[in-house]
């Protein structure tokens, strides 16, 4: 480049005056079947990144973004779940070794000793070699760690009934909130018998569905809480059999009222 | 006509070398698909980038409906999800975009780290890869509470009571994110959004520019 004495700028600027053509560089000095970025590769980056994009609006189409009912901090039934990828330490902190008494083990040292190791990975590694068998030990330690959090996020996730999970937390559309009265003497009675599972609200909780927006006689609600259904077992329901029909009655009411 | 707009500008703000940074120049046999078909594992860097540019186009039409605010954050999402043309697309784009990115920016990080890349002269750009990481997570953790549904708020209450535990500075922490040292709630919300729309993604941006400008001051690793 051109530079001190007898450059010529644009006005007062510091932009050179001198027009430089956009020729691209002469690439027959380098090695190999090279392409120029601009354009072709792009264009077939951007093929790639199209297909690419159909499979994530298909995943996106087919898979609705899931939604759970609005934030209660009174449910005390909720079984706390992480987003997948921060199952393995979630499920890390479940082993007697990094709880209790060891938690900093499980909260700091073990995610500081494997994620300060990642970051310093350049520093740890220092040998000249780049071939994954010329450093056994860098890729042995990745292996070990990868094989862990693949294993811990397994072993969280297994143990999730998911379906259940959604099925137990659906959202109550707005427009069937409703009003429940808890001067109804049916209220007391689902107090004492129902509301540990299904919530105060009648929403539902983590081991049982809500109770609105169910298409059931007084009788047949009278039935399941004698008799149970599906994973509910029977005899929840402890009462004389006049107060089962005030109970279930007042759930027809609540149902009712949100229709 | 384009050329004397291209001349015009060029005039005044000298954008050839500019120009020359971003595309011009050359993709080596090693890395390109079309002549090794094993070279596709030189894709995941770039469609990570792909995934972070719909996120964040994605985020953007979400603020247009999402309230920040206990008692309406729910009920927007709701609302979006339900009533607003393709708010479920949008919606579903970001949720699953925030998934796809992680699993992306791993395959990303194992084919570097698998091929020895980050040996010198990249170990810097390999701290600055780790760092998007962290940022990364972040946002994935941030992101989480926003919809203000049951799994938001108790993963978050979890995330804040495993924070709190940190030696010394344990409740510091919890109330910096929280803010309060007990409850989650109303406060914690706008903290989370404010993290997840403003500082993470400055802090992302940030980042991003340094390991591009590395990339293109070293160039790409060279064959094993």
């Amino acid at each position: 480049m051109h530079k001190g004495k007898g450059m010529k700028f644009v006005g007062d600027s510091r932009i050179s005056a001198e027009r430089k053509p956009n020729i691209p560089k002469d690439y027959s000095e380098y090695p190999g079947r090279t392409e120029a970025f601009w354009p072709n590769f792009l264009l077939k980056e951007w093929l790639a990144g199209s297909v690419f994009l159909v499979g994530f609006m298909c995943l996106t189409l087919a898979h609705p973004s899931p939604l759970e009912g609005m934030a209660d901090p009174t449910n005390a039934g909720y079984i706390p779940l992480p987003d997948w990828y921060f199952l393995f330490l979630y499920e890390l902190l479940k082993y007697d070794f990094a709880s209790g008494p060891f938690i900093l083990l499980g909260i700091l040292v073990i995610p500081g000793l494997a994620f300060g190791g990642l970051l310093l990975a350049p520093f740890l590694d220092k040998g000249p070699g780049r071939r994954p068998h010329q450093r056994p030990i860098a890729v042995g330690m990745m292996l070990l760690g990868l094989a862990s959090v693949i294993w811990l996020t397994y072993e969280s996730a297994s143990h999730v009934d998911w379906a259940q999970r959604a099925e137990a937390n659906k959202p109550i559309p707005p427009s069937e909130e409703v009003e429940i009265d808890k001067q109804d003497p049916g209220y007391a009675i689902y107090e004492s018998n129902c509301m540990t599972c299904h919530g105060g609200d009648l929403s539902g909780g983590a081991a049982a569905p809500p109770l609105i927006g169910i298409d059931r006689s007084a009788e047949e609600i009278a039935k399941i809480a004698r008799e149970g259904i599906g994973t509910m077992p029977a005899d929840q329901f402890t009462g004389s059999d006049e107060e089962l029909k005030k109970l279930a009655d007042f759930i027809v009411s609540v149902n009712e009222q949100g229709n | 006509m384009l050329q004397k707009i291209y001349d015009w500008i060029d005039d005044r703000v000298d954008i050839s070398p500019l120009w020359r940074d971003i595309a011009d120049h050359e993709v080596p046999e090693h890395v390109n698909p079309a002549h090794h078909f094993s070279a596709f594992v030189y894709c995941f860097g770039g469609l990570t980038f792909f995934v972070v540019v719909i996120q964040i186009l994605s985020g953007m039409f979400l603020t247009m409906y999402y309230v920040p605010d206990i008692e309406n954050a729910w009920k927007s999402v709701y609302y979006l999800q339900t009533e607003v043309a393709h708010g479920q697309i949008v919606r579903g784009m970001h949720h699953w975009g925030a998934s796809v990115v992680i699993v992306m920016l791993l395959l990303h990080t194992l084919r570097v780290f698998f091929q020895g890349a980050y040996k010198k002269p990249r170990e810097l750009n390999w701290i600055v890869g780790v760092l998007l990481f962290f940022v990364m997570l972040g946002l994935g953790f941030t992101g989480y509470l926003l919809p203000w549904d049951n799994k938001a708020y108790f993963a978050t209450q979890v995330g804040l009571e495993i924070a709190e535990q940190v030696p010394f500075m344990g409740q510091q922490i919890k109330t910096l994110l929280a803010g309060d040292a007990n409850i989650v709630g109303a406060q914690t919300l706008t903290r989370f959004f404010a993290i997840h729309v403003f500082f993470l993604p400055a802090a992302l941006f940030g980042l991003m520019a340094a390991h591009f400008i590395l990339i293109r001051r070293q160039g790409i690793s060279g064959p094993l």
